[in-house]
């Protein structure tokens, strides 16, 4: 497969309306970017007193969006893995364009960590002062790596005379992000007090999650910028893509059914996915409908479904993924901390501070517009990315040209 | 001879200070629940210029058949020590509101066995806190005193989500009436110093030095690694237990009667 | 508050030097203020703006007597250096009663006005520091205000 001829392939719009749709969203997504940097703002000059966070809800909405960007941006990555790393040509061509949407959702999820610190002005602590016993600390070491390499093979990607060693460093991107995923699961899973997270399932639960949703992420993505250039997409890779997420989508219900279940085994875990799958009231109503229904089976179902073919259902499908996984996400970060901590088996605890109670939690407008402005932030970078240099994946033109299947 | 009394080290006390630790010895006499046992007892202060040593650890044993329903002369204590803002005191949410210690009512289910006892901070000889900081901000002190350095905390907040105990708060709110000894802002994790400064200096934390002085006598606090002193002499006598002890976490905190 | 002034001032009575003499010039404290220009002496945070020609100088307010814990010029340049250097000594390994301490710095240079050592630029802590232009954080947790040892009864 040959690399991109001189001739760059930034933007060639088709149409004035294409070129129109492509500054709106840039638009939008500043804008969105924009009121989530004020929404920071002010979190940082009220303190977290005007979010719904608390002692109890200790990791809150920003939180859920920060995870969901950084997971998917190591799974978005994937397309490029499955291009270099195990030569599919029809991925290959696609690897520019994951790489850019990974760098760009690594960066609104940072961000959004970031600003959601209660002393953000101090990150550089965090760069200067490493905890080495800490996941959190391997992470933030990760996250930096993941862009470095990303960056580097970008480079492969882009330059000619590099091409050779794109392989090379496609496979280190894959390494690196199946690591990097682990460890944001086990950001989780290494918290031995709390029912919730303490399970090695979530390692590779975390993977499967991250593929599925980049995976659903770049489809988007994909069709978008497509349709604004007035370009077709091959129907044939377009389901080949789309069966792939339909793939991971099931992978990760597989997961998420492994880890109840082995919660329903421990005596002492029953309580809580009892409250988490039935009694807990918004948590089980956002995990069977949010994430089991709208998130899993209907995309499976369109996904799967041999009649239902064509760009709209694959956006569609992979909006409703995106939406389970922000369901699931609330449900298991949020959710699993309103559950109260169990300090004194086979007592009933009762305390100023809430304990043996299941804690509220209302998010407030701030700390939303900031799970925004991550998610517009990451939205901006791909435009302008995509905008500014040859990202866009070029096999329609080979395809028109040769006449021929997909990509090669 | 456990009852080490700062005096004796101290070469010149100031007035102040003499007045003020003959004050504590008196509470402290007058506390004495059995001979030989005195529910505060007094460390010698360390010398200006040494480092906490690792061959103290600090620690606290608690009396839960001691321990009122209902009664909080230990969380009143601690904020006033502290200057922790209390119920009605500030405009944040209930849930916001610090509370390095607090009083836990407990009912048995089986037996519907009533019983109260105080929670905070168990200074883990492994804490979990510790393990999961990023940067390093919470730290284990020498003499076993499990602190946030607050100079290096970024307020990631993962430490409250390892708490087994949920012992530590997360300050909300800009604050501006702080002890002197006692820095906090907003941002950062806090949670029990196990009162640091006034170990220090020689004193007892001041929820059991409140506790002692209200004649309840459920906190007894000293030198778990001395085996003269007297939590160490009640320990050898009474059972004890760990909250959580299935973490293995070592607490400096125990409790006797739950 | 004499006497607490005295007992923090006591505890650093050991070390050598212009320290020593400390104990007995608190002893006799009066409400007198020493307002230094610093003019000359000044000129490393003055270098660039004085490019400019006549250009206003920190007004710097101390009220208390004798030495300070280093030589003025030594405190002056170095300030900074001593406090973050003790900081994690006094906070991670428990050392006490250090030369320098931040409370320590509070317990003199605050204002005999207004108690404080930040609020206005005459208050000592915030006058070089208006005028460089650098903001501290450190008085969001830390009293600017002297107090007693700030152990509570
Ligand atoms: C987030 C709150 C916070 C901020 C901001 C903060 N400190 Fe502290 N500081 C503390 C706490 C808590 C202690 C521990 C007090 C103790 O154990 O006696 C402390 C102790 C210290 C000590 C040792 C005790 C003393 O009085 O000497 C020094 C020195 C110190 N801080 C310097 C600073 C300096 C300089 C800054 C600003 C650059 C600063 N701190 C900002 C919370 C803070
Ligand atoms: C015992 C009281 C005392 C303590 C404690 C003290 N100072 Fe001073 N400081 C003084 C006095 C008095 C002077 C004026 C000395 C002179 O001019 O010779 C001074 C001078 C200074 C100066 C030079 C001001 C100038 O430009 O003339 C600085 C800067 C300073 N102190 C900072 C500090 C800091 C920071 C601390 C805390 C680490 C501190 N001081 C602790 C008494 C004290
Ligand atoms: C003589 C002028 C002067 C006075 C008085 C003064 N400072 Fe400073 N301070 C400075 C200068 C200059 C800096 C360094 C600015 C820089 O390097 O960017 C500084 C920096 C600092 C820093 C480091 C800030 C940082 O973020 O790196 C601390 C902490 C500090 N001062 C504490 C104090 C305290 C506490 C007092 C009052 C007791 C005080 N200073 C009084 C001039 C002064």
């Amino acid at each position: 497969m040959t690399q991109p001829s001189s001739a760059p392939l930034s933007a060639p719009w088709a149409s004035r309306a294409g070129e129109r749709r492509f500054w709106l969203a840039g638009a939008l997504g500043a804008l969105v970017l924009a009121a989530g940097l004020a929404a920071a703002h002010y979190m940082e000059v009220h303190g977290h007193a005007v979010t719904g966070m608390s002692n109890r809800i200790v990791w809150g909405v920003p939180h859920v969006f920060a995870i969901f960007m950084i997971v998917a941006a190591s799974g978005v990555l994937n397309v490029a893995s499955v291009g270099s790393v195990f030569g599919q040509p029809v991925y290959k061509a696609r690897a520019r364009l994951s790489g850019l949407l990974a760098v760009a959702l690594l960066a609104g999820g940072l961000t959004v960590l970031m600003l959601d610190l209660g002393r953000p002005e101090r990150i550089v602590v965090a760069a200067t002062h490493y905890n080495l016993r800490s996941i959190f600390a391997w992470n933030v070491l990760l996250y930096s790596g993941l862009f470095a390499i990303v960056a580097l093979y970008l480079w492969t990607l882009m330059e000619r005379r590099l091409n050779a060693y794109s392989k090379y460093a496609g496979l280190a991107a894959l390494v690196w992000r199946i690591v990097l995923t682990t460890g944001t699961g086990l950001i989780f899973g290494f918290l031995v007090a709390r029912q919730a997270y303490q399970s090695a399932v979530l390692a590779p639960m975390f993977i499967a999650m991250s593929l599925a949703w980049g995976m659903a992420i770049f489809l988007i993505a994909q069709a978008a910028l497509f349709a604004w250039q007035g370009r077709a997409l091959d129907p044939a890779i377009r389901r080949r893509m789309a069966r792939l997420l339909g793939v991971f989508v099931a992978a990760v219900l597989y997961f998420v059914l492994v880890y109840h279940l082995t919660n329903l085994y421990f005596a002492r875990q029953v309580e809580f996915t009892r409250f988490i799958l039935a009694s807990g009231g918004a948590y089980p109503l956002l995990f069977w409908l949010g994430y089991v229904f709208v998130g899993s089976l209907v995309p499976l179902l369109l996904l799967f479904h041999p009649r239902s073919d064509d760009d709209r259902t694959v956006i569609v499908a992979s909006t409703l993924v995106i939406v389970g996984a922000f369901a699931q996400l609330y449900v298991f970060i949020i959710g699993g901390q309103a559950f109260p901590l169990e300090l004194f088996p086979g007592y009933a605890a009762s305390s100023t501070f809430f304990d043996g109670a299941i804690a509220a939690y209302r998010p407030s407008l701030a700390e939303i517009l900031l799970g925004f402005g991550g998610l517009a932030l990451a939205l901006v970078a791909a435009v302008v990315g995509v905008r500014v240099l040859p990202f866009m994946p070029e096999d329609d033109r080979r395809v028109v040209a040769a006449g021929s299947g997909a990509g090669e | 001879m456990s009852e080490r009394e700062p005096v004796e080290r101290d070469q010149a006390p100031s007035p102040s200070r003499r007045g003020f630790l003959a004050a504590v010895a008196a509470a402290a006499a007058g506390v004495m629940i059995a001979p030989g046992i005195r529910l505060i007892e007094l460390a010698a202060a360390r010398p200006a210029g040494e480092p906490a040593s690792g061959a103290v650890r600090w620690g606290l044993l608690i009396d839960t058949t001691r321990c009122a329903r209902g009664c909080e002369d230990c969380v009143a204590a601690c904020a006033r020590e502290n200057a922790l803002e209390r119920r009605g005191e500030t405009s944040v949410a209930e849930t916001q509101r610090p509370q390095w210690i607090r009083k836990i009512e407990l009912k048995e289910l089986a037996t519907g066995r009533e019983l109260s006892l105080p929670m905070m901070c168990q200074h883990c000889a492994r804490p979990p806190c510790v393990d999961v900081c990023p940067t390093g901000a919470s730290f284990k002190r020498a003499d076993g005193i499990v602190l946030v350095d607050q100079h290096r905390c970024i307020g990631c907040r993962y430490c409250m989500m390892a708490c087994p105990y949920q012992a530590r708060s997360f300050v909300h709110e800009p604050l501006a009436r702080q002890n002197p000894a006692v820095p906090r802002g907003k941002g950062c994790v806090e949670g029990c110093t196990l009162c640091v400064h006034r170990v220090d200096r020689g004193l007892a934390p001041a929820c059991v030095a409140a506790c002692a002085e209200a004649g309840h006598g459920a906190m007894l606090f000293g030198d778990l690694n001395d085996p003269a002193s007297a939590i160490s002499r009640r320990l050898r006598e009474v059972a004890s237990v760990e909250v959580r002890a299935d973490l293995r976490l070592g607490t400096g905190v125990r409790y006797q009667g739950i | 508050m004499r006497a607490l002034t005295t007992a923090v001032r006591r505890a650093s009575a050991t070390a050598p030097g212009p320290a020593a003499a400390r104990g007995d010039r608190a002893r006799g404290l009066r409400a007198v203020a020493l307002v230094l220009l610093v003019g000359a002496l000044f000129v490393p945070l003055s270098a660039s703006a004085q490019a400019g020609g006549r250009t206003p100088q920190p007004e710097i307010v101390i009220d208390a007597e004798g030495g300070c814990v280093a030589p003025p010029d030594e405190m002056r340049r170095n300030h900074m250096n001593m406090l973050i250097h003790q900081r994690p000594l006094t906070v991670r390994q428990g050392v006490r009663g250090a030369e320098v301490s931040l409370r320590g710095c509070i317990e003199c240079h605050a204002s005999r006005e207004d108690g404080s050592a930040i609020g206005t630029r005459r208050n000592f802590c915030q006058s070089c520091h208006d005028f460089v232009a650098v903001r501290l954080d450190c008085f969001d947790c830390h009293q600017a205000r002297p107090g007693a040892e700030g152990v509570r009864r």
